[in-house]
């Protein structure tokens, strides 16, 4: 499978009292088209830190990060904003859902911001919550949704515009132990698929399962990758 | 996206009244307290406005404002009609008296002496009767509300009487005038006629009117009028700035309005720029995660900016409204703030103060939402 996503070297320093201080060491990853990866680690690894450099978000310090063959690390602001738009998909743990839209007007966010009118962006977000299981709620504002209805809002929102990349921070950290396996089972159903790679940033090792690697981070590293079922099993006993 | 920056304004209820509530508040106080100053300028100069027939009015020179007369000699009268360029010049009589209603009610008037021949200076617009009834012995036309006021309860209508300095006198005619600052009643009549009811000092004469002749140029024959007869010749437009000028630098008001303006102002922009920020400090968490799916900032700047306009255009024109329902109102059924009007140029003026106060209050949260960190989103 080709790499949809490569990291080489990376790191990355923050301003630190008078000096910085080094909060990725040399990062080599790749995620490849059609895969789940999982981020896995302690609070304060660099997890959240390695998955807003890798959607633009966040610019390396070293390092080269590609994406789909681009690179992600010398754009500036416009064309970082222009390639998150085009290119990434992204669920918070918090959701941030606008609460003055209902469900479908959220999860068509991204194509309004590619340009499309709301209405003609909501209509097609709704098929998207259809397939979640969300048409009934499709014109619900997200204080009428429970924690999971409005992560699958989320997800939905991820998925709109079909983008290559996916990002996930923490999918499950606000929700019960069925929601959050609900809501792994339903993105890893919905996102993964051939041409695109899904990164998960999780310390919750009841939705290891659904992962195809996972790679464990301690101190801006990564020191352990697990590439096969057994591999992942034992890190989740572990 | 501006839909849904409207949508995310709109969505949060409580902050969005807040925030158009008080830009209407502060448009109403400034557009209502602006208008009344005005008002009340324009009535010092009433009775220079309200005479329509003159193209100049001719005084002493140490004359500083309409009711500071300083009487002129008879003669000059005819120094004035002498000079070349004028059509014609008529003495024009202001005075303060007391009127005695038939009841015993006193009440001070202004009693505006027109020339007896021409009757010009006379009334602008006549509601009942003639002005040619002035010609009658002992007549007098007294403005609508001056009546009202003499006569409470009492629909006007000629045919009254009332007495000036024991003289008799005689409703012919109402008309209506423009508010004296004073608001006393505006009694007109000839000008023998004023000198009896309004006995004036040794000289009579308050003012002379002027007319230019045809196609005259009037600046150049106010400065003719002045060289020749070494009095003071100004236009009615003039006279009136000049009048109102006095108030501007004379009295206490402007600073009382100017003060309850500014407040309006500084009101407005503390409450709508506070209410704003805190707006959009709520929303930076949106506004961060719209920022890391893709918007650029300009597109984030004109979200900001068409949500504090939509509040300034809702805030206005509520606000300007709520100032035009409170002249409309009060013009119909307070006599005493007849007069009273929103002017167009007050409302632009207004209209430009909220666009300050709007951007006043949308730079620090633009500030804010340009500055933002995408990456908060992962926090």
């Amino acid at each position: 499978m080709s790499a949809v996503v490569t990291a080489r070297g990376v790191a990355k320093d923050f301003p630190s009292g008078d000096g910085t201080i080094r909060v990725l060491h040399g990062i080599d990853l790749s995620v490849r088209s059609g895969e789940m990866l999982l981020l896995v680690g302690p609070s304060g690894c660099g997890k959240t830190t390695l998955i807003s450099i890798l959607a633009g978000i966040l610019s390396a310090t070293e390092g080269a990060i590609e994406v789909l063959g681009q690179d992600v690390r010398h754009l500036k602001p416009p064309a970082a904003a222009r390639f998150r738009r085009e290119t990434v998909g992204f669920i918070f743990q918090q959701y941030n859902l606008l609460p003055s839209l209902t469900a479908a007007e959220n999860a068509a966010i991204p194509l309004v911001i590619r340009g499309e009118r709301l209405d003609r962006a909501a209509r097609k977000a709704r098929v998207v919550l259809d397939g979640l299981g969300m048409g009934a709620h499709a014109d619900k504002l997200p204080k009428h949704l429970s924690g999971g209805q409005m992560q699958r809002v989320a997800i939905a929102r991820a998925l709109v515009h079909d983008p290559p990349f996916i990002v996930c921070d923490e999918p499950t950290a606000a929700l019960d132990a069925a929601s959050g396996h609900e809501a792994m089972r339903q993105l890893r159903e919905s996102a993964v698929r051939p041409g695109r790679a899904v990164v998960v940033v999780t310390h919750d090792p009841r939705v290891y399962g659904f992962a195809d690697r996972i790679a464990r981070m301690e101190d801006g590293r990564i020191v352990e990758l697990a590439e096969d079922a057994a591999a992942i099993r034992r890190m989740t006993e572990h | 996206m501006i839909r849904i920056a409207l949508r995310m304004l709109t969505g949060d209820t409580a902050k969005y009244v807040g925030l158009v509530c008080g830009v209407a508040f502060a448009v109403m106080l400034m557009a209502q307290q602006a208008s009344i100053f005005v008002g009340l300028m324009l009535r010092t100069a009433a009775q220079v406005i309200d005479v329509v027939d003159a193209d100049l009015w001719v005084m002493d020179p140490r004359v500083i404002y309409v009711e500071e007369i300083e009487p002129l000699p008879e003669s000059a009268l005819w120094r004035v009609r002498g000079v070349a360029g004028v059509d014609w010049a008529t003495p024009f009589f202001k005075g303060l008296t007391v009127a005695r209603a038939p009841d015993g009610r006193l009440q001070q008037v202004f009693v505006l002496g027109v020339d007896d021949a021409s009757l010009a200076g006379g009334p602008p617009v006549m509601l009942q009767g003639s002005v040619e009834d002035l010609r009658r012995p002992g007549a007098i036309v007294i403005d609508r509300v001056g009546a009202l006021f003499i006569w409470p309860g009492e629909e006007p209508a000629p045919g009254k009487v009332l007495e000036m300095a024991d003289r008799r006198a005689t409703v012919v005619g109402i008309a209506e005038a423009s508010a004296p600052f004073t608001t006393f009643p505006v009694i007109y009549t000839r000008y023998a006629e004023a000198l009896r009811f309004a006995p004036p000092p040794r000289k009579p004469l308050s003012y002379i009117l002027v007319r230019a002749q045809a196609g005259e140029d009037i600046d150049a024959l106010a400065e003719r009028i002045s060289a020749e007869t070494g009095l003071l010749a100004l236009r009615w437009q003039d006279f009136a700035w000049r009048t109102i000028r006095y108030y501007l630098t004379r009295t206490g008001i402007p600073i009382n309005f100017g003060i309850t303006v500014a407040l309006g102002f500084i009101v407005g922009a503390a409450v709508v720029g506070q209410t704003f920020m805190i707006f959009v400090l709520e929303n930076l968490r949106q506004f961060g995660a719209l920022k890391a799916m893709g918007v650029s900032n300009g597109t984030l700047l004109r979200m900001v900016l068409a949500q504090a306009g939509a509040v300034a255009a809702i805030g206005y024109g509520l606000g300007i409204g709520l100032a035009a329902v409170f002249f409309e109102v009060t013009g119909r059924f307070n006599v005493d703030l007849r007069g009273f009007f929103l002017p167009w140029w007050v409302a632009a003026i207004v209209a430009f103060a909220v666009v300050l106060i709007i951007l006043v209050a949308s730079v620090f949260s633009i500030r804010k939402a340009l500055t933002l960190d995408p990456a908060v989103v992962f926090k």
